[in-house]
């Protein structure tokens, strides 16, 4: 692509990485969550390979990390899931205990706390990093070959 | 002209269709709803009631989402290898 296309490229990728993050890592507290932040940060894959190519994009990053990271991901998700095995799969036991990610919070309007939510932060960021990777592995395996 | 007059019957049946939809806003069978805007955030501590039920009280669905998703991913990778290298 063009020298325009590459240097705003280089421009605009931190701050969509910033917002994925950002909309991963508040998914209990604003709209959002793992899904759509994955995607978002999927698309800063998207925007690497159309402006500087696939060859070049392929080879800072690998297939074979994405495969792996992706299958951290669903792998994290699962062993969170079986980690409230003392009453249900999935239970929730973190909400409201008091320690780390359990934080009680007040009934209708409050600031929002980053640390309130129990189990629902770790999987949102297990299921971003899943989305993540198999958007991008999706994209860089299926996207054509460009000068 | 019977194709014509075929269409215009099935316009009007939609129209009807249509037209006695229920009106948006009022469900009809409100309990669970009204269960998760009064406790969802009492029980799960997330702000968000959208997030508490997609990955709380509903989180097998999530993980039958994730591993459609992976499964996706995986048959690609699958589908488009390259023979030489095996990558």
């Amino acid at each position: 692509m063009s020298k325009i296309v590459k240097t705003i490229t280089s421009l605009v990728s931190l701050p969509i990485i910033v917002f994925g993050l950002y909309i991963i890592s508040h998914g209990h507290l604003t709209p959002g969550g793992g899904f759509a932040g994955g995607a978002i940060i999927a698309t800063f894959i998207t925007l690497l390979a159309v402006a500087f190519g696939k060859e070049i994009t392929g080879r800072n990053l690998s297939k074979q990390l994405l495969l792996l990271s992706e299958s951290l991901g669903i792998l994290t998700f699962i062993i969170l899931g079986f980690f409230g095995l003392s009453s249900t799969f999935f239970y929730n036991f973190l909400a409201n205990s008091g320690e780390i990610f359990g934080r009680t919070i007040l009934f209708g309007l409050n600031p929002g706390y980053i640390n309130s939510g129990g189990m629902i932060p770790l999987m949102n960021l297990a299921v971003g990093l899943e989305v993540f990777s198999a958007l991008s592995l999706i994209i860089l395996l299926m996207s054509k070959e460009n000068d | 002209m019977i194709k014509k007059i075929t269409i215009i019957i099935l316009f009007i049946f939609l129209l009807a269709a249509v037209l006695s939809l229920h009106p948006f806003g009022r469900p009809i069978f409100t309990k669970m709803d009204d269960y998760f805007i009064q406790n969802g955030q009492k029980e799960t501590g997330s702000n968000n009631i959208v997030s508490s039920v997609v990955f709380d009280y509903r989180g097998l669905d999530t993980l039958g989402e994730a591993s459609i998703l992976f499964a996706a991913a995986t048959g690609v990778f699958i589908i488009f290898r390259s023979r030489k290298k095996y990558v």
